[in-house]
């Protein structure tokens, strides 16, 4: 039984119900027990970090402060959303380099009866716990109806690796997390080069037709390479793809109509749950085709054999990514 | 302040404060400084203190010899810039007018004082400070000899690259001998990989080549490739090397170099090395045609008989039974005088900066694959083509400064990086035809005939973009884009983001250190800066010398440099050491710690202090041994000794002790 203090945020009660919804079943499925902040508030989003950072920390700092006095044997917070991962990893190391940030936020919180020491608590994201703590073995064990013949654009958004201030990710710019986690849940997954770019974060509401061009892109070349769905690991990147798809097609004249869905959801199907406990049906472009295809997949009788170009030269050998082949790399939080 | 002051106070002591132009007398008011020493450290025994404008001009140098002979002076204190600059004329200038040059020291109110202050006043007084810390201090100083130490005539030349060849060569015709060893099959380096060389084009084959070819037939030199230096031991004049020669598995007495035996083995492997991962060769090779020595080598880790005890066709095929699968690596020793460090480079791996694509992307290639395209004895015969191995590609890209100008990377400028990314321009245009576009930060051509090379590259219509690219994608936005790379970049002299496809990417990595720099800086007891790069012992004004007497180095591994440059620095390494070798002994600073037997308790928290390697256990007596010829004066063991059982002459505790009493009397 692994145990982890978990940062929910507000998403999982919302737009991101989905993701709270299938994370549950699996994390009973993995032995992961999740202990709740007590009294947790809002990360600030996006918002708040743009204006005023001192009040911005202090309210992150709320939550790490609590975590602080739960910690009481387990060192790591889990956050599921990107954007709380974020946030948390930002005010924790803004308190840890600024001196001056660490002794304001302190002071603020003092007026709370807290405390917070930077650095005191690990704070990891979801995916990689799943990928370095549980690791690929047990994943794989888990694995009752792999998801052969699903293809599947592996979309990590840019909030959790870009900044990396836990130094987790195997890369800023093309992380193979993601990637790897649902080849081991048995799904086809496609090169999708735009992983990490822009879902267009708040600009639906700031400027929609900003979102609607990187929304449109991120779909455009999913269905590019005949992705059947893009898979993501945060709320924000899942509820614009899936919430303005609509209005893209509206405004571009284009016929979008590619499903996303959660990296939980698609794990708990693999591991043999109902489709409707994992929250498949919520989202509102339509998931139901994609599913179809799992396991629906003409096998040719004979592999056919690979002709090897004879001028072709040879690719460079691809740089170890630093994720061991069990999936367990041991680090510690800190 | 003289309770330390054991020594005779009768010292008749000279004090000379240099101005330095307005160096040190713009921040720094020299006349009250000289006339303070004169009257206020005058119980010291200071019995003249003058200021000059250069102390360092031969007037200057004058004044101090004047009043060693009629003033009869015993010290010398003079305040001016670093020792490093000046120590030695002034040194010079008290053992002409007959006073030991040690009796000398030197205060730094440049460096320490004028350079690094802006407040007259405090400087002034900081002055002061340092020159009383001076003045007790080289009362304690004692007439010291310089030792000398034979010289052998042989050198080790390490790294056969152009900068080794040049090194190797230029001793070898002098008369001496010189051992080049070379850890790859042949001699050549990166020069050996190129197809032309910027701004002239002239074959890199034909131009280097006879060089390899002189060097491997000189009676003069031995010539050990496939060879690793293990250890070097003794101190300038008289080191004792020891190196590996790895098992070749061909007997090189037998082997005629026919290529047989290439031929007939049936494994082929990516070349990592001299193709650049951009071609095959046998697991039994010879890396390139022109090879010297051209005996081949087995790769024993791809060798299908070392895997599965199988094939041997090499054998069967060889017609002067060369092939030998008994033989072992050899050990082999030697005696030289002097090191010549040419170890050169290696290429920023450009698979780290993954928004390039690079191994991911198959149509971006590094600029080291694409030297081996554009070479005729290369994997595509000089013909320059997509990976697919045939299709032409109609644009093409070359992003400059990969790793290098980069603060995630490397920070430094690679130097060579524009001018072959010209070049490569040049070739594209020549040979196939196609859109050039080269996206570079800033163009850098400060060579001999670099820039007209740039015009003309402009003239033959290559198109360049400011902007350091973002991203190489292959996820089309526009019609126009699919099945291309598409180069993302911010054009800042139009201030727009632009995306422009193109066939193929040609990324001009940049150059780092050797992988295994460090370990080889501390076989050999020299030190790497925090890129990674071999320190000379000057910036400018000695840049192949180190800090370690009798190691020198030459090429790449200094500093990244085009081939010219390398070529320089092998002959002015090659100079000094003949002038050394010429000498037959040299002189050396008598600076040096010494261990007092009786004191040295054997704890050993000297010996891997030391870091040039000079302090040597003794396991029968229990005792730590300075080598006084390793030795460089540098004082770490003095400081680090619990037992207060080494000394150093010209840095006794006394005189260091003396020293800090001096200057926080007037702190």
């Amino acid at each position: 039984m692994s145990k982890y203090i978990y940062y929910p945020g507000c998403s999982m009660e919302g737009s991101g119900k989905a993701y709270h919804d299938s994370l549950m079943p699996v994390c009973a499925k993995l032995e992961l027990e999740l202990d709740k902040i007590n009294d947790w508030n809002c990360c600030g989003a996006t918002e708040y970090l743009g204006i005023n950072k001192l009040p911005a920390y202090a309210l992150i700092g709320r939550n790490l402060a609590i975590a602080e006095q739960q910690v009481n044997g387990v060192q790591d917070i889990v956050a599921p959303c990107s954007a709380c991962y974020l946030n948390l990893t930002k005010a924790d190391h803004a308190m840890h380099s600024d001196p001056k940030m660490n002794e304001q936020v302190n002071e603020a919180l003092a007026a709370g009866g807290l405390h917070y020491t930077p650095g005191s608590v690990g704070i990891r994201h979801l995916l990689d716990v799943l990928l370095y703590d549980i690791g690929l073995v047990t994943i794989k064990e888990k694995v009752s109806r792999p998801l052969r013949g699903l293809r599947v654009a592996p979309y990590v958004g840019c909030m959790a690796p870009r900044l990396n201030y836990t130094a987790s990710w195997s890369d800023r710019e093309q992380p193979l997390e993601l990637d790897i986690l649902l080849e081991a849940l048995g799904a086809e997954v496609v090169d999708y080069p735009l992983k990490t770019h822009c879902c267009g974060g708040h600009m639906p509401q700031i400027s929609p037709n900003t979102a609607y061009e990187l929304i449109h892109r991120l779909i455009n070349y999913a269905e590019e390479v005949q992705a059947d769905m893009m898979v993501a690991i945060c709320p924000m990147c899942q509820m614009n793809i899936d919430a303005y798809q609509s209005q893209v097609n509206q405004h571009l004249g284009t016929t979008h109509a590619m499903p996303i869905v959660f990296f939980t959801q698609l794990m708990g199907l693999a591991f043999g749950m109902d489709a409707e406990v994992l929250g498949f049906g919520t989202e509102l472009v339509s998931a139901e085709k994609a599913l179809v295809k799992i396991d629906n997949v003409e096998i040719p009788a004979k592999n056919k054999r690979i002709r090897k170009d004879k001028y072709a030269l040879p690719m460079p050998q691809p740089l170890g990514n630093g994720i061991p082949a069990d999936g367990k790399n041991g680090k510690e939080a800190h | 302040m003289t309770k330390h002051n054991g020594a005779s106070p009768k010292e008749k002591i000279g004090v000379y404060v240099c101005h330095c132009g307005t160096n040190i007398s713009g921040t720094v008011d020299v006349e009250d400084v000289a006339q303070w020493a004169a009257e206020k450290l005058e119980h010291r025994g200071v019995i003249v203190a003058r200021d000059y404008k250069f102390m360092c001009s031969s007037l200057g140098q004058e004044l101090i010899e004047k009043d060693i002979k009629e003033l009869g002076l015993t010290r010398v204190v003079v305040a001016a810039c670093s020792p490093h600059l000046h120590e030695k004329t002034f040194r010079t200038a008290c053992e002409n007018a007959g006073l030991n040059p040690y009796l000398c020291e030197l205060v730094s109110i440049r460096e320490q004082v004028s350079w690094v202050h802006t407040d007259k006043v405090a400087a002034t007084a900081k002055s002061k400070a340092v020159i009383s810390g001076g003045v007790e201090r080289v009362i304690w100083h004692e007439p010291l000899e310089a030792m000398s130490v034979p010289i052998h005539p042989a050198t080790l030349v390490v790294g056969g690259g152009i900068a080794g060849i040049q090194a190797t060569l230029e001793i070898a015709n002098a008369g001496y001998p010189v051992y080049l060893v070379e850890r790859e099959p042949s001699i050549g380096g990166h020069m050996a990989q190129f197809d032309k060389t910027f701004p002239t084009l002239d074959c890199s084959a034909c131009i280097l080549t006879p060089k390899m070819v002189e060097v491997g037939t000189h009676p003069n030199v031995t010539l050990m490739t496939w060879t690793d230096v293990e250890k070097v031991d003794g101190y300038v004049g008289n080191f004792d090397v020891t190196v590996r020669q790895k098992a070749r598995k061909v007997d090189t007495e037998l082997c005629t170099g026919c290529g047989i035996c290439e031929e007939k083995c049936p494994k082929n492997v990516i070349d990592n090395v001299y193709e650049a991962g951009l071609g095959y060769r046998k697991a039994i090779y010879t890396p390139f045609p022109q090879a010297v020595p051209n005996y081949p080598v087995m790769d024993l880790e791809n060798c299908i008989y070392f895997d599965t005890g199988k094939c041997k066709a090499c054998e069967k095929f060889c017609p002067t039974h060369a092939i030998d699968f008994e033989q072992e690596d050899e050990i082999i020793e030697f005696q030289v005088g002097n090191i010549i460090l040419a170890t050169g480079y290696d290429m920023f791996d450009a698979r780290k900066m993954s928004n390039y694509g690079y191994g991911r992307l198959k149509n971006v290639f590094t600029s080291l694959e694409f030297e081996r395209m554009c070479n005729a004895s290369g994997p595509t015969e000089g013909k320059i083509v997509l990976r697919d191995g045939v299709t032409t590609p109609k644009t093409v890209g070359i992003i400059h400064c990969v790793g290098s100008r980069d603060k995630n990377h490397n920070e430094y400028c690679s130097s060579i990086c524009c001018m072959q990314s010209l070049k490569f321009a040049h070739l594209v245009h020549e040979r196939t035809g196609a859109n050039v576009y080269n996206f570079y930060i800033d163009i850098r051509t400060p060579g001999k005939g670099y820039d007209e090379f740039y015009t003309r590259v402009i003239e033959e219509g290559t198109s360049f973009v400011r902007g350091k690219v973002a991203e190489v994608t292959n996820a089309a936005r526009q019609p126009g884009e699919r099945r291309k790379l598409i180069v993302q970049v911010e054009d800042t002299l139009i201030g727009k983001q632009r995306r422009i496809p193109v066939d193929m990417v040609i990324l001009s990595a940049g150059l780092e250190p050797p992988h295994d720099a460090k370990e080889v800086a501390k076989r050999f007891g020299i030190s790497c800066s925090a890129d990674g790069w071999y320190i000379e012992k000057h910036p400018k004004l000695d840049p192949i010398a180190t800090m370690t007497e009798g190691i020198y180095i030459a090429g790449c591994v200094q500093g990244p440099k085009d081939i010219p440059a390398s070529v320089a620095q092998g002959a002015a390494a090659s100079a000094r050491i003949l002038g050394k070798i010429q000498q037959g002994e040299m002189a050396m600073e008598p600076i040096r710690a010494s261990v007092l037997d009786e004191q040295c308790s054997g704890c050993r928290i000297c010996n891997d202090l030391c870091p040039y390697n000079a302090i040597l256990f003794h396991e029968e007596t229990m005792v730590s041994e300075i080598n006084p010829a390793l030795c460089q004066g540098c004082g770490t063991c003095v400081a680090a000794c619990p037992a207060g059982a080494i000394t150093g002459a010209g840095f006794s505790n006394e005189q260091v002790l003396a020293q800090i009493e001096g200057l926080l009397a007037y702190a």
